[in-house]
């Protein structure tokens, strides 16, 4: 059976008095599209640096394709970008592109990374004379450049606008498909539900939740109707009713259940009127607030 | 063509090649060390060649002797400002953490680092050279030209040591202040500058012990004519001493900088 790509057993990692990531262990296999979802300080970016080698577990363990994550042969399959880091400014992104490439046993033509990253325009531009969203495109470039078979992308849509982040998160999901393996960390809830098949949620350097973002959307607050309606509804008229929390808000109210349709006929048999209905999935903020809240009152008990 | 194919790795040669070209094109644009590194020793020699050029010591020109005062002048400053302060803003601005989650192995990179370092020395002595040729008039046989260069490279070892010490012991902020309290002092009673003997005995007796001074006593040495104090074999001893010192505290400050990132 072939490795798992990344793994982490049981990695701990302590940096001084901090703990700041307690035991995680996950498995990360050929062409799946992970996302590691978790506030700052959460133990997202420890977690990468263990997979890459960047940081060594304190206790437990760390593989990057069944190797040791410092191995070269492991290494030469990766495409990294990181949080922090910097670049030459006087040399330009070509120079830049075949620098990187040079490091890598199959590195793609500068130019297919360029044009990869959209920089076509920049291509003799030095990098110190990028704007910021042209740098971050330029780090992409620089992580697909070796055409690695796997991809960490540690918090890569901080500080980019809308547009840029959506334009961004098009262009990794394009490589996605390419049978690519991509981790990525963000604490963007939205962008972990539109890029990723499976989030990985961190807190407080501990695995809370590894499913499809479906699932855990589901798992905690399944669907919300939300609708307006002229009676003054109070808690007491929708007694028997199967809903996990009610939010009234004016003449808004909002429902949280997993049995939207049950809910919405016993409603209806009840009378009451409704304007402006809306049944929506639960989004993974709430989801994810949900999770860390619980884990919260866990760790307090 | 097949062996390539599979390989799983890239050649190291020619990564080490590719990153020392970069390495050198990255700090030859970058005007402040350029300038100071290529120009400065120009604009020195050119300055007391004007004055003392046409004297004359048993044979030596003035225009060779201040040729070779400040060809190891140009050497050392490449090494602490180029290399050495080079590299402490390039940890500054974190270019060494995307460098170190690649496939590059770090010794590569290190070495990189000295090989472009000495090509840069490389290029500010050719500079040198063709002016004191062309303007200074200097005229020494190719087989001194020869061994001065040599020389220059060989003796050039402590400095890359200080350099990197430098660059991996403080930060961009911090390095301009060490820079100052420790190369400027040592250039200042090398020799290079003043003759030493006309200092204060006891500025003598230190300046004697530094690097700076038995590079510069190295390099006098070519020219024979007795301008040199101290003969090549006691230049070199003191000079691998030095190296030694210099080279074992920078590689000890390069493992503790990893450990405190990389561990």
């Amino acid at each position: 059976m072939q490795p798992a790509v990344v793994e982490l057993i049981d990695a701990h990692k302590r940096y001084g008095h901090v703990e700041a990531v307690r035991g995680v262990s996950l498995a990360i296999h050929r062409g799946e599209l992970v996302a590691m979802l978790g506030p700052n300080g959460a133990g997202k970016t420890t977690s990468i640096n263990l997979m890459l080698g960047l940081r060594k577990p304190t206790s437990g363990g760390a593989r990057l394709f069944g190797l040791d994550p410092d191995d070269r042969r492991a290494r030469s399959r990766c495409g990294v970008m990181l949080q922090e880091s910097g670049v030459p400014d006087t040399l330009t992104v070509r120079e830049l592109l075949e620098l990187f490439g040079s490091y890598y046993p199959h590195p793609m033509a500068p130019e297919r990374a360029i044009a990869l990253a959209g920089l076509e325009e920049q291509a003799r531009q030095q990098a110190g004379k990028l704007s910021g969203g042209q740098r971050q495109r330029l780090y992409f470039a620089l992580a697909v450049c070796g055409d690695p078979e796997v991809i960490f992308f540690d918090e890569p849509t901080v500080g980019m606008d809308v547009e840029a982040r959506h334009a961004f998160l098009h262009t990794i999901r394009e490589f996605g498909r390419e049978g690519k393996t991509i981790v990525l960390t963000t604490h963007y809830l939205e962008e972990a539900d539109q890029l990723a098949e499976r989030v990985i949620v961190i807190d407080r350097g501990v695995v809370i939740a590894d499913a499809t973002p479906a699932e855990i959307k589901s798992s905690v607050v399944g669907k919300r109707v939300s609708f307006i309606t002229m009676q003054q509804l109070k808690e007491d008229d929708l007694t028997g009713l199967r809903y996990s929390r009610l939010e009234i808000d004016g003449d808004r109210v909002r429902l949280f259940t997993n049995t939207p349709e049950t809910l919405l006929r016993e409603l209806f048999g009840r009378g009451v009127d409704f304007h402006d209905l809306e049944v929506v999935g639960a989004d993974l903020e709430e989801a994810f607030l949900a999770l860390t809240g619980e884990a919260e009152k866990e760790t307090v008990a | 063509m097949s062996a390539a194919a599979t390989a799983d790795v890239a050649p190291l040669g020619r990564m080490l090649v590719t990153q020392t070209r970069f390495q050198l094109l990255t700090r030859l644009r970058i005007p402040a060390f350029s300038v100071l590194s290529l120009g400065l020793p120009v604009m020195f020699y050119a300055l007391f060649n004007a004055i003392y050029g046409s004297t004359k010591l048993n044979g030596v020109t003035g225009s060779e002797f201040i040729l070779v005062s400040y060809a190891t002048y140009a050497v050392a400053n490449v090494m602490v400002f180029n290399f050495g302060m080079g590299i402490a803003n390039e940890r500054g601005r974190k270019l060494d953490l995307l460098q170190r989650a690649m496939p590059l192995p770090p010794i590569v990179a290190a070495v990189a680092q000295v090989v472009a370092a000495l090509l840069f020395a490389l290029i500010a002595l050719l500079i040198l050279f063709a002016y004191a040729f062309l303007v200074g008039g200097v005229r020494l046989g190719v087989g001194i030209w020869l061994d001065l260069l040599w020389r220059l490279i060989i003796g050039a070892f402590p400095m890359i040591g200080l350099g990197m010490a430098i660059g991996y012991g403080v930060g961009p902020n911090t390095a301009p202040a060490v820079v100052n309290a420790v190369y400027l002092p040592m250039a200042f009673l090398s020799g290079i500058f003043f003759p030493l003997r006309l200092m204060p005995d006891f500025l003598q007796k230190i300046g004697q012990t530094l690097p700076t001074y038995h590079y510069a006593e190295l390099g006098w040495n070519v020219l024979g004519g007795g301008v040199a104090d101290e003969s090549v074999l006691r230049a070199l001893l003191w000079l691998a001493g030095w190296a030694v010192v210099l080279l074992g505290l920078a590689v000890r400050i390069y493992r503790l900088d990893e450990s405190r990132k990389f561990s």
